[in-house]
Order: C-alpha cells, then sequence, then structure tokens
C-alpha cells in the first residue's frame, strides 16, 4: 500500500513516533497532485512550498520536544469557500477571483492552532450552489475512479482530493448534502456536523441556516480526529452551540450495543438504484450480524424536503450574495466599457425619440450593479438568486418562504419522533452511483432530485455522515448515509466505525 | 370655506451612546477620518458574521421602558434588502414583524398653554444598523461619488409615533419632549448635528366638506437638522396641501404617498422623485442571528434602574418644592445636572423658592451667555446656596447679590473673596441706625412727608445712606427709616 494510500490515523502513528517526517509526507502527497491532478482537477491552487515549509517547521519542533498541535504534520486539503488569511478564496467564482481575506475563518485558525498542513485549496460548485463542482467557474473536477464522471458535490474537489490521495484530510461544507454526497460517489467518508456544531465565522454564506463545515478522510477515525478538532463553540458566531466537544477520536472504537437502526420507507421508493439499494439492504445485514436491530420507520414530511430546501437555501442565498455588487470588494465590470455601452444605450434612444426608455435608462451605478453581477456570476448561483429573490417577494413571501419554514418545522419533527424509537438512521446517500460530467447539467430540477436523500439534515440541523457501503458492476462506489438526533455526533462516529471495521470497503482505492 | 386639522406621526432615528457598533467591535465615535472605523464584519466582507452589542440591546430597552412600551419576551432580527453602496452587505439589519418593543405612549404639554397636555402614542420602537454616509459630487455627471463607512452598523433605535399630533407646535413638543427623556436616561447625545438624531415627519390634512371628513394624500417630510426645521418644515406643508387640495381635490390614495425634502434657507419642501410602486425590501429572518428573549425581571430591573424621568420630576417640584409649573418646566427642561444643581441649592438653603429663582435666572442666564455648562459653573451649589443664606442673613445687601454672584463666576471665588473684592461688608446694625438718624435728622421733611402717608419718600433716604455706605442693605434700611419715623417724637 503506498503511503498517500494510508490513513491520516495511520501517519499520525508514524509522526509521533518519528518513523516518519511531517516533509516526507507532504511532499509524498504534494508529489501524487503533481502526477494525478491534472486528470482529476480537484485543485484550484496548490501552495507545494508554503506546505513544505510549514511541514519542516513542524517537524523540528516535534524533534526538539515541543509542543505540537493535535493535527501535527498531516497534510490537509481546504474548499475554497473558507477564508484564509492573504490568500486568494474564490468559492470557484469570477465574482472571488481576486479576494485576499484580511482574517482567517475560525475553522482555519484551529487547523492552523492544530498544526495542520494546508497544501491547496480545492475545487467546488460556485458558492457552494451545485452537486457536481460542474458549477465551478473555473475547472471541472473528474472522479477518480471515473474520470468521464462527477465527484458530485459541491465539495466535489475535497472529496476527489482524498480519493485520489493527494491528502488524507479535507473541509468541505454542506448546505443540503455538498460533503456527504461527493463522499459517497466518491468513496470516501464525509461528515456533516449538527448546525451550530462548527463555527461558520469565515465560511462564505450559501444559506446560513443550512451551511455547515465538517470532514473528509479515508476512514471513519480519520474523521472523527478531524471534526473534534474544528469543532467548538466560537464567540464570533452566534450560531454556534456552546457545548462541550467530546473527543471523538478517542470513543470512536467503541462499538454501540443494543444499537436501533432505522430504516425509512419513503427512501426506499421509485427512482432508487437497484445496485444501491442492494448494497444498502446488505449493510443493515451487517449491523444484524452486528447485534443491532433494524426498524422500519417514517418521516412523513421527507416528499417535501427538496421542495422546501429549494425555496429556503435560494432566498438565504439571494441576500448572502447580494454583496457582490462591483462597489466594495470583488470583481468590478469594466468601468468604460460599461459608461460606453450606457451613452451608447442613451443614443439609441434619443434618435428614436423613446421618452419612456430614456426615463427607464439605467443609471451609471444600477448599470455597474448589472453588468457586476451578469458577469462574475455564473448560471447556477443566477438561477438561484432568482429563486430566492422571487420566493421573499411581497405577495410571494407567505406561499413560498413562510411555508417552507412551516415544513422545516415538520421535517425536524418527524426526526425528533423517528429518534424516539432508534438511536441511528441508515440508508442511501445518492439514488445512483455518479453520474457522467454533463449528464444533468442540462437539466436543473433532475440535479436537484440527487438531493433528496441528505436535505433533510440541513432543514433538521442534525448530523449525517456517509461512508462506503459497496460498488457498482461498474466499480463505482456507494455510500451508506448515517444520520444521528443533533449533538449526536459521537453515536454516528461509534455505529460507523461498526460497520467499517466489520467490512473492508474502506479499503478500496481509486486506480489512477 | 371649509375648516381642516393637521395630522402629524413623526419617526425619530436614535443613535445609541455605545462605545462600540451594534454587530461589531469597531468604535463609534463621530468625526474620525473617513473609513478608518471600520472592520471585515461592518463592511460586510464574505464569511463574517454579526454579533450582537448586548450593551445597545439594553439602552434600546432602556428607552422603550421609559416610552411605557410592551416589551414582548421574544424579538428577532430581520434583513431589510436593498442596494445601495453605503450599505456594504445590500441589506439592513433591522426588526420588521417582531419589533423589540411597541404600544407605549409619551405625554406632552406647554406650560404656557399653547395646546392641551396630550398622550401621543408610541407605536412602536425597534433596534437596526446605521448605513454609512455617501458623498456625491455636485457636479453632475463628473466626478466620483465617495463613501465613508465609519457610520455603518451604529445603532440606531427607529421610535414611531402614532398620527397624534395635531400642530406643526404639537410635533415640536413632541420632539423636544423625547430628547429630553433619551437624555435624561442616558442613552444618546441627540446630536442633530452628528446625526444622533433625525426626524422624518409624515403629515396630512383631515379637511371638513359637506360630504365629512376627507383626507389629503400624506406626506414624508426629509432632510429637517433641527427641531425648528421640523416645525417649520410642516408649517409650510400644512399651508402647500391645502392649497394643493383647494386646486386640485386630490385624496388620499389617489396618488401613491410622496417625498418631500425640506429646504432650510429657502423655507419650502421639494418633492424628490416618487417612486412609480412601493419598494419592495423582501424582509425575511436574518438567519445569522439568535432571536433574543426578554424575561420580565429583564424589563423590570430596567424599570427599576431608570430613576426619575422628566414628567414625574415636574411633579415632585410642583408638589414637594412648591414650584410654578412654568419653573419646574424651565429647570426640568434643562436637563438632569441642573436639576441637580437645583435640588441642591434648596436642600444645603432650605428655601426651594429662592434656589428655584437663582437657578431659572441667574445661573441658566450664565449658561445662556456663557461657555460654561452647569457642570463647569465655577459657583458649586453649595456655593449658591452660601451666597443664598448671606442674602437672607442681610450680609449681603440684596440688591447686590447678582454682583456678588457674577464675581464668583467671573473670578472664580467663593462668596467671602468675591464680597471683599466687592467691598462688602455687612454693616453693624448700630451703624445702621446712626446713619438713619443722621440722614432723618438732615431730611425733617421726609419725616412729615411719611406721617402724612408718603411711604415712598424714604426712597430718597436710601439713595442718600448707599452713596454713604455702597454695603448698606436698602430693605434694612428702609424698615429701620420707618421704625424711627414712627417712634419720633
Amino acid at each position: 500500500m503506498a503511503l498517500f494510500d494510508q490513513t491520516a490515523t495511520e501517519h499520525l502513528k508514524g509522526l509521533e513516533s518519528g518513523a516518519l517526517k511531517s516533509v516526507e509526507l507532504t511532499q509524498t502527497y504534494l508529489d501524487r497532485i503533481r502526477a494525478v491532478d491534472n486528470r482529476v482537477g480537484a485543485f484550484l491552487s496548490v501552495d507545494a512550498d508554503g506546505a513544505l515549509k510549514r511541514a519542516e517547521e513542524i517537524d523540528e519542533r516535534r524533534a526538539k520536544k515541543q509542543r505540537v498541535g493535535r493535527l501535527a504534520g498531516l497534510p490537509l486539503a481546504v474548499k475554497d469557500i473558507l477564508c484564509e488569511r492573504g490568500k486568494v478564496t474564490t468559492c470557484a467564482s469570477r465574482m472571488l477571483q481576486q479576494f485576499r481575506p484580511p482574517y482567517d475563518a475560525t475553522v482555519i485558525a484551529k487547523l492552523r492552532e492544530a498544526d495542520a498542513v494546508f497544501v491547496g485549496r480545492t475545487n467546488m460548485d460556485e458558492f457552494a450552489m451545485g452537486g457536481s463542482t460542474e458549477n465551478s467557474a473555473f475547472q471541472v473536477t473528474r472522479n477518480p475512479w471515473d474520470l468521464e464522471r462527477s465527484p458530485g458535490g459541491s465539495s466535489g474537489g475535497s472529496a476527489a482530493a482524498v480519493a485520489a490521495g493527494m491528502a488524507p484530510l479535507a473541509i468541505g461544507t454542506d448546505t443540503g448534502g455538498s460533503i456527504r454526497q461527493p463522499a459517497g460517489l466518491c468513496g470516501v467518508v464525509g461528515m456533516k456536523p449538527t448546525y451550530g456544531r462548527v463555527s461558520r465565522f469565515g465560511l462564505i454564506a450559501f444559506a446560513s441556516s443550512l451551511d455547515q463545515i465538517g470532514p473528509f478522510g479515508q476512514s471513519v477515525e480519520d474523521a472523527a480526529l478531524l471534526l473534534e478538532t474544528i469543532a467548538g463553540h466560537d464567540p464570533r458566531d452566534t450560531t454556534s452551540l456552546d457545548v462541550p466537544v467530546p473527543a471523538y477520536s478517542q470513543s470512536v472504537n467503541k462499538p454501540l450495543a443494543n444499537l436501533r437502526i432505522g430504516w425509512v420507507r419513503e427512501h426506499f421508493g421509485g427512482g432508487l438504484d437497484k445496485e444501491v439499494e442492494s448494497a444498502v439492504r446488505a449493510a443493515f445485514e451487517v449491523y444484524k450480524s452486528l447485534g443491532a436491530t433494524l426498524h422500519e420507520i417514517s418521516l412523513p414530511h421527507s416528499k417535501y424536503a427538496v421542495a422546501t430546501y429549494y425555496v429556503i437555501a435560494p432566498s438565504e442565498a439571494s441576500s448572502n450574495l447580494a454583496r457582490y455588487d462591483g462597489v466594495h470588494f470583488g470583481y468590478r465590470t469594466d468601468e468604460k466599457e460599461m459608461l460606453a455601452e450606457l451613452a451608447a444605450d442613451r443614443r439609441r434612444l434619443e434618435t428614436a425619440g423613446d421618452k419612456a426608455g430614456l426615463e427607464h435608462l439605467d443609471s451609471a451605478l444600477v448599470r455597474m450593479y448589472r453588468r457586476t453581477r451578469a458577469e462574475g456570476f455564473g448560471p447556477e448561483v443566477k438561477r438561484r438568486i432568482m429563486l430566492g429573490t422571487y420566493a421573499l417577494s411581497a405577495g410571494y413571501y407567505d406561499a413560498y418562504y413562510l411555508k417552507a419554514l412551516k415544513l422545516r418545522r415538520l421535517i425536524r419533527k418527524d426526526f425528533d419522533d423517528a429518534f424516539g424509537k432508534v438511536d441511528l438512521i441508515a440508508g442511501p446517500i445518492t439514488p445512483a452511483p455518479a453520474f457522467k460530467i454533463g449528464e444533468m447539467s442540462g437539466d436543473p430540477l433532475a440535479m436537484y432530485l440527487v438531493d433528496i436523500y441528505t436535505v433533510s439534515a440541513n432543514l433538521a440541523g442534525i448530523p449525517g455522515l456517509c461512508l462506503p457501503c459497496g460498488r457498482s458492476q461498474a466499480g463505482l462506489p456507494i455510500g451508506l448515509q448515517l444520520q444521528a438526533p443533533a449533538l449526536e455526533e459521537e453515536r454516528l462516529f461509534c455505529g460507523a466505525r461498526m460497520f467499517e471495521q466489520a467490512t473492508d470497503w474502506d479499503k478500496g482505492r481509486a486506480k489512477l | 370655506m371649509s375648516d381642516y386639522t393637521t395630522i402629524v406621526g413623526l419617526e425619530v432615528h436614535v443613535q445609541l451612546a455605545t462605545a462600540s457598533k451594534l454587530f461589531c467591535g469597531c468604535s463609534t465615535k463621530f468625526g474620525a477620518e473617513p473609513n478608518t472605523q471600520t472592520c471585515p464584519v461592518c463592511i460586510g466582507l464574505p464569511g463574517t458574521l454579526p454579533v450582537m452589542n448586548r450593551n445597545a440591546f439594553q439602552l434600546a430597552l432602556k428607552t422603550a421602558v421609559a416610552l411605557n412600551c410592551e416589551i414582548p419576551a421574544y424579538t428577532k432580527w430581520d434583513r431589510k434588502q436593498y442596494y445601495y453602496p453605503d450599505l456594504p452587505k445590500n441589506y439592513q439589519i433591522s426588526q420588521y414583524d417582531l419589533p423589540m418593543s411597541q404600544h407605549g405612549y409619551l405625554d406632552i404639554g406647554d406650560p404656557k398653554g399653547a395646546f392641551e397636555p396630550k398622550r401621543v402614542r408610541i407605536l412602536r420602537a425597534h433596534l437596526e444598523e446605521d448605513a454609512g454616509k455617501s458623498l456625491h459630487d455636485e457636479v453632475a455627471g463628473k466626478g466620483d461619488s465617495l463613501i465613508d463607512l465609519n457610520r455603518t452598523g451604529t445603532p440606531l433605535l427607529e421610535i414611531v409615533s402614532e398620527p397624534d399630533m395635531r400642530s406643526p407646535l404639537e410635533a415640536k413638543a413632541f420632539l423636544t419632549e423625547l430628547k429630553l427623556l433619551l437624555t435624561y436616561i442616558g442613552v444618546s447625545d441627540c446630536n442633530m448635528q452628528e446625526g444622533s438624531l433625525r426626524v422624518d415627519a409624515n403629515v396630512n390634512l383631515h379637511i371638513d366638506t359637506a360630504e365629512g371628513k376627507v383626507a389629503t394624500p400624506i406626506i414624508e417630510i426629509k432632510n429637517m437638522n433641527s427641531f425648528r426645521a421640523v416645525e417649520r418644515a410642516l408649517e409650510y406643508e400644512v399651508g402647500r396641501q391645502w392649497c394643493e387640495w383647494q386646486e386640485t381635490h386630490r385624496k388620499l390614495g389617489d396618488a401613491p404617498k410622496q417625498t418631500r425634502g425640506w429646504d432650510d434657507v429657502a423655507g419650502v419642501t421639494r418633492g424628490q422623485r416618487s417612486k412609480e410602486e412601493s419598494s419592495d425590501y423582501r424582509y425575511f429572518p436574518d438567519p445569522d442571528l439568535a432571536p433574543v428573549t426578554v424575561g420580565p425581571q429583564d424589563a423590570a430591573a430596567i424599570r427599576e434602574s431608570l430613576g426619575e424621568l422628566p414628567a414625574a420630576l415636574r411633579g415632585r417640584l410642583e408638589s414637594d418644592f412648591g414650584l410654578s409649573a412654568y419653573d419646574a418646566d424651565v429647570l426640568v427642561n434643562q436637563g438632569s445636572p441642573v436639576v441637580t444643581y437645583f435640588l441642591d441649592v434648596a436642600k444645603f438653603t432650605g428655601d426651594p423658592k429662592a434656589a428655584a429663582n437663582w437657578v431659572t435666572q441667574d445661573v441658566l442666564r450664565t449658561l445662556k451667555e456663557s461657555e460654561h455648562t452647569i457642570e463647569s459653573l465655577p459657583v458649586a451649589s453649595s456655593a449658591l446656596a452660601e451666597l443664598i443664606r448671606k442674602v437672607k442673613a442681610g450680609e449681603v445687601p440684596s440688591s447686590r447679590a447678582r454682583e456678588v454672584f457674577q464675581t464668583m463666576v467671573e473670578k472664580r471665588v467663593d462668596v467671602a473673596a468675591a464680597m471683599q473684592s466687592l467691598g462688602i461688608a455687612a454693616v453693624d446694625e448700630g451703624e445702621l441706625i446712626a446713619l438713619c438718624q443722621k440722614l432723618l435728622a438732615a431730611n425733617p421733611k421726609t419725616i412729615s412727608d411719611v406721617r402724612a402717608g408718603k411711604l415712598q419718600a424714604v426712597g430718597a433716604l436710601i439713595g442718600q445712606a448707599k452713596k454713604q455706605n455702597p454695603n448698606v442693605d436698602p430693605t434694612r434700611f428702609r424698615e429701620l427709616c420707618l421704625e424711627l419715623i414712627e417712634k419720633a417724637p
């Protein structure tokens, strides 16, 4: 097994024992990036020099027996949506192509404090809007298991980086499944924590009430280790929860006794790929063999989850993205061209004697806004801004936004009721394994429906995890989703680890 | 000739006196170099999040309680969305359907009786963040607009009255009383020049016609930089609407709500471009901020901490100190430090009447004519009390008391030193009798005149006595003269 195929937990043992140097480890991953990322396209930027310098410095400290952080020397990839002081943070958008935040996201600061080695920033759907990473303004990311296929999204770059052995750990964000879905499609472990478990400060917002930052790794242990590092209350994010963070990496190997697993009747209706269904059902059998009991449950409002999500998320997005207007930061349209265009419009209207047209002609400011946003945003971002603007408009607010809020409460209540009967909920993560690049791009609605199993956890604020549980005939990974009640990440990790230890699906690696 | 009633409602934006902004740690100090009091949060950089300033919320609560508002147990933040360069996020964090307070009132009156005392209802008061300042180049089409974001995120309390005022004078009285209240409870410096207090007025007329009352379209007036300007703008607008009504007979609902700007130099309001459709701010709850809950004990604690409010204080000055309504009003309207000064003088002298006379006349005149505030006045309340005592004791002739006071102010000295520098020494009673006898002997006609009932004849002797000894207390001297004349054979 190549060094880059090992897990972060294994690396850490080597680093701590002195058998492995961070410089060597970092160089291994950088070499791997150089070797395969031209085919995968997971990274938007790679900081080889910075990473090696950092690795060297950590090795020195470790050699001198000085204090080092929790992740000391472990290479790590970060989705290009978390602000890093002085580093270009693009959100895969032209709008922020040159944006260098003067501050660190809390998660970045915690990872720095933990002595992780940042190797690069990963590709994503623009502003995290999408499930294929095709909506990046800069490049397409390919699934390491089949380069013709999508790695999923929006954190497709992070998932692909881990799956291709370009980083042992990666950070993603999950607003409607953006960690769990690409983890499933790329055959790695991805986890969305409870809303409020991880500070959102410095996370460029898509939908504030749904966004959460979470870990990617090759194993459940790795994900537990990474979450443990980034979780915790932050006074700069008032939606972050002021509760203690358990030592997940310590407890993850304890199996759960008398585990009650719920399977959701509504998850096994039409539209579910046969191969996915049988892999998931096989996973249930594994749990039974481990002493767990399986229970059929119902989430009666889950059929409304996608609709609810696609009202709430775009509504918040339309507001969060209003600040990208070309005035104070970020992309601005070419002013000379803009003024010339405006003057030409004016002349045309004057020549035509179009008084009404002249009256409605944009001011220079409004034309600047229009062109900046038209040029700076891609089509999916525009689509969601329009959806959200519409849903929040006077006369539509009650019918859309308010109704969606009511449904959100009902969806949350469904989970509360279900978790009265079971400890974890298990099921598919996507209706089918990885789809072909371009397959969905012409049909936004079909793309939205891929989110059917993931959005509920965001709406309810509960944690969810995806780990590999099988492979399709074509050799594509199939993911198993586990969900737990709010703040029960520990239970989620333990339950997932039980399955991982009982099977070999985590050992598989994409051939590149 | 038909008659009409003027209907006025006010919207007041008050900048709360916090050290830092509503959702970040930046200073709120006025007058700094542009864009030096900003941070990633208040300029809305991506990824930043607001954190509520608890002190701002406390000050808002204090104001709401002082305005007799109901304080709901649950309040939330909403985003008011519109594009403007001085609003970097392109939404303002405000409060929409669940404001932190509602349904209060403020009583207003006029001590001279210009209108009947009345209760103006407060519809709501809510917290929001301020926008920045745009400075537009006046050369049209040329030059760029400049934006200063120092003010962005400063806490504002928006206080909305019901349309309960019936004249420009009442509107001015409401604002004066509101400002007084806010200053008393220390929630704002209410400096209109610095924008700490901004007023928009809504006004229309209810006209008596043969078919009953008809309302004219409501006009919102902006750009008023003083209470006097509010009064003048409303006076102008009442006249303008009356004329317009006679010309057009346009009623409320016939035209969209119009905004007019007040031109203080020209003394007119001017129409601003009325929007074709009402703005849609697409309010929705801000997902970055947790709702705020206020327990009944919180509101009660605030009520406790408020201290005596102006209305109660006026009542107490009248009932406990025997002041006239007018004097009580003058004192209270000067603000809490002046009232404290008065209360101290009254306590030290045991003579509230004298204390009120001195404070409302000499002290206030001095404050008005000098650079002094009550805090910087060289005559402390104890010093003024000492002066009053000496006057009552006859040690300072009442005719020269004002001179002594002025000397105390100008030379920053105590009563004794001021008396010395003016050469005032108490005249011994014996000395005074001797002087009196001497002057009576020299002026026998005065005696006969007084006996004939012409008491004012003594006046001439007082003049002579003061010439001989400026320290003679004219009141005492007069009494002595009359006594001696009566006793004389």
